[in-house]
């Protein structure tokens, strides 16, 4: 288990880590998530040892670690630039964490058999690093940093120089991986897709400060707050402000609806509702709908679905619909939306009704 | 502006290739039209970047010619092609305020002080720079350069062509966004005949009007993003466009049906006699589950990918994706799967079939 206690870290007096505290239990998946320069390498840096926290402790199954080095923890690390020893070939490159562990023979070549059989990677063991595609490279950099039979990998945007094909396939073997590893995997990633095909826990970034913790999908579902809404959503997540008034919420953009259900236990006042991009349809749904009428500002066909780029006065929206649809630039687009597919957030971004469909799911 | 012909053009990095299999790029014979938004598609090593070079004349192709509009420029050097570039990563000068960055294309080329200013003002309005122009480059955000980076493609208006290579990897999610769009707004607004070199069919798809997807040194499609999606010419194709992407069967095609193991699933129209080897495709979006019907399906895992969930099946020994919208009830363990018989390609050695003719609707 790994438990970070009021971890924060302080440069030139600015502070790159809020105060953070995190549990991690032992065999479980934890993706950081959030934009660049959130503070997802600074926080691993943190757990592993690279630096020391300003303020707050580390600890390894219950045992104070804070300032121990990196060398002296069972911790392995894999960055964004796949790095293996150019002159060696792929056995020796998994072997040589081994070697300098100081193992025998026979204990290394069947962990490194063994590692290299779970990566797919026993076909190319007498290849040299150069010879093999970004995929297999950063899988042969998987392999050095599994060998060690390591209780906490750390993983850097292991796949952002990778393909996108690529990059789909190891999404679906890393999971795989970490479950027959049983150590700790942290994970850091710009995008919420990964966050949610990584499946296991998610924590999301934003300057410096973890906005929220849990649960992949729960986290998605169910944002406390803007921030995290905002973060954990893309296409970006909509936002508009609304006044809640008696049995009836009116949107700064002009529409009214019903505030039945779950919307009507709040206090009158003003709020921000959040809808994703794929809850607008072009068709009015079952039950008590919004209506935006907006301007299309651009389209994009992905084949099988369109999305909408739409402004009404100075709010911009993205919506996901199904099909293909080829509208012209700066036509009027009459959108709807469930008041289930609302997040309703007060006024200072906090979460004050979740989204009906999601608290069903 | 101008139109842009390919012409019987191949490329080897070898002095002495011993055949096709020597050829990054092997024969291509493409037009890419005046004022038109082209995507150029396809993984690591495919030959997009070779194609890419030799457009711009990085690099000269060891046969065919390369024509704008009707002037062959196959030996021309780069800076005479008149062509605009944008890298992965930005280019911009650090010591140069954002307006100098912008207007550097111009004063190389000694456009009138009056048309630059007015030019300049016009493009950083575009890409939302308006307000930074007089700051110093150093210090921006990566992403902000790399919008000084499109701005600066996009200046000149006599450029024959603009060529990007992968422009927004290093830019965040949420860019992404913002700088597709406004790439788009940029293409309609100046008209300007662009070549986007991506292996992010994301990028691709939503960019270009026509898509241009290349495999192995050659182009397999070129297409329309709805037309990749619901008719891909090859099997890489089919892979390549969607997440996931199509699933692939062998199957063994006969008349109207497609067998698959020991199981039938009809297809949309009757095939003659193929020959090699044969497989029907079928996106995960236009399968269904049921209790009756279809094939009979063994699930293995189902994620939840927030907007909806792939269920992975295994159908006679191979894994197909589905996938199911918000909302649905999850099947049982094993299950049915139904493919939409429409909805089915027939590919003989990873080449689309056409059937013989379409199956009288009202019989299914």
């Amino acid at each position: 288990m790994l438990e970070l206690q009021g971890v924060s870290k302080i440069v030139a007096g600015k502070p790159h880590i809020n105060a953070t505290d995190l549990t991690f239990q032992k065999g479980t998946m934890n993706v950081l998530l959030g934009p660049t320069s959130a503070g997802k390498t600074s926080l691993m840096r943190l757990m592993a040892g690279l630096d020391r926290p300003s303020t707050g402790k580390v600890f390894w199954n219950g045992k104070d670690v804070t300032g121990q080095r990196v060398q002296d923890r069972r911790i392995a690390m894999v960055y964004q630039q796949f790095i293996n020893y150019p002159s060696m070939n792929v056995y020796d490159n998994i072997a040589s964490p081994l070697r300098l562990a100081g193992r025998d023979r026979s204990e290394i070549d069947r962990r490194v058999r063994e590692t290299a059989a779970m990566l797919q990677l026993t076909p190319l063991l007498d290849r040299m690093p150069l010879e093999l595609s970004g995929g297999q490279q950063q899988r042969c950099a998987l392999a050095r940093a599994l060998v060690k039979d390591a209780g906490l990998v750390l993983l850097d945007e292991p796949l952002a120089n990778l393909d996108y094909k690529l990059r789909e396939e190891l999404r679906d073997e890393i999971p795989r991986i970490f479950r027959e590893s049983g150590a700790i995997f942290v994970y850091a990633t710009t995008e919420p897709e990964e966050a949610l095909l990584l499946g296991g826990n998610t924590a999301c970034l934003w300057e410096g400060r973890v906005t929220q913790f849990g649960p992949a999908t729960e986290v998605y579902r169910h944002p406390i707050d803007t921030t995290t809404a905002r973060v954990f959503s893309d296409p970006p997540m909509n936002f508009s402000a609304c006044t809640k008034a008696g049995d009836t919420l009116t949107f700064e953009v002009g529409a009214k609806v019903a505030a039945g259900g779950n919307l009507s236990a709040i206090r009158d006042g003003d709020y921000v509702a959040g809808f994703r991009a794929n809850h607008l349809r072009f068709e009015k749904p079952n039950g008590p709908a919004l209506e935006l009428k907006c301007q299309l500002v651009a389209s994009e066909i992905t084949g099988s679905e369109t999305f909408l780029h739409v402004r009404q006065g100075t709010s911009r929206w993205v919506a996901l619909v199904h099909g293909i649809h080829h509208l012209t630039d700066g036509t009027d687009v009459s959108l709807w939306l469930s008041t289930a597919h609302f997040h309703l957030f007060d006024t200072h971004g906090q979460l004050a009704v979740q989204a009906a469909y999601a608290a069903a799911a | 502006m101008a139109k842009i012909t390919l012409s019987n053009l191949a490329h080897t990095y070898f002095p002495y290739p011993r055949g096709e299999q020597d050829y990054a790029l092997k024969t291509i014979d493409l037009t890419w039209d005046d004022g038109g938004a082209y995507a150029l598609l396809g993984a690591s090593g495919c030959g997009k970047s070779t194609l890419l070079n030799l457009i711009s004349g990085l690099r000269r192709p060891s046969q065919g010619r390369i024509l704008f509009g009707d002037g062959d420029v196959t030996d021309a050097p780069t800076a005479e092609r008149n062509i605009a570039q944008v890298f992965q990563f930005p280019v911009v000068y650090d010591t140069m305020t954002v307006r100098e960055n912008l207007a550097f294309p111009l004063r190389n080329r000694g456009m009138k002080k009056d048309y630059i200013q007015s030019r300049v003002d016009q493009v950083a309005q575009m890409i939302g720079m308006e307000d930074t122009l007089s700051r110093k480059a150093r210090g921006l955000t990566a992403d902000a350069k790399q919008k000084i980076s499109l701005g600066r493609g996009m200046v000149r208006e006599d450029v024959n062509a603009i060529l990007f290579d992968e422009p927004l990897t290093v830019i965040d999610p949420h860019l992404k966004w913002e700088l597709r769009t406004q790439l788009k707004k940029l293409h309609q607004d100046f008209g300007h005949t662009m070549i986007y070199v991506t292996h992010d069919q994301t990028e691709a798809l939503t960019f270009a009007d026509k898509v241009v997807v290349m495999h192995d040194g050659r182009i397999v499609q070129v297409g329309t993003p709805e037309e990749l999606f619901e008719r891909p010419a090859h099997t890489f194709v089919g892979y390549f466009i969607g997440s996931p992407g199509m699933n692939l069967l062998d199957a063994a095609i006969d008349g109207n049906v497609a067998r698959i193991g020991d199981h039938e699933a009809p297809l949309g129209g009757t095939f003659g006699r193929l020959t090699g080897r044969t497989q029907i495709g079928i996106r995960p979006e236009h399968v269904t589950v049921g209790r009756t019907g279809g094939l009979p399906a063994t699930i293995m895992r189902v994620d939840d990918v927030g907007r909806h969930r792939i269920l992975r099946a295994d159908v006679a020994g191979a894994p197909v994706a589905v996938v199911l919208p918000e909302g649905a009830e999850l099947p049982a363990d094993s299950c049915r799967l139904i493919f939409q018989p429409e909805k089915i390609g027939v590919f003989a050695d990873d080449w689309r079939m056409a059937p013989e003719h379409l199956k009288d609707r009202s019989v299914s």
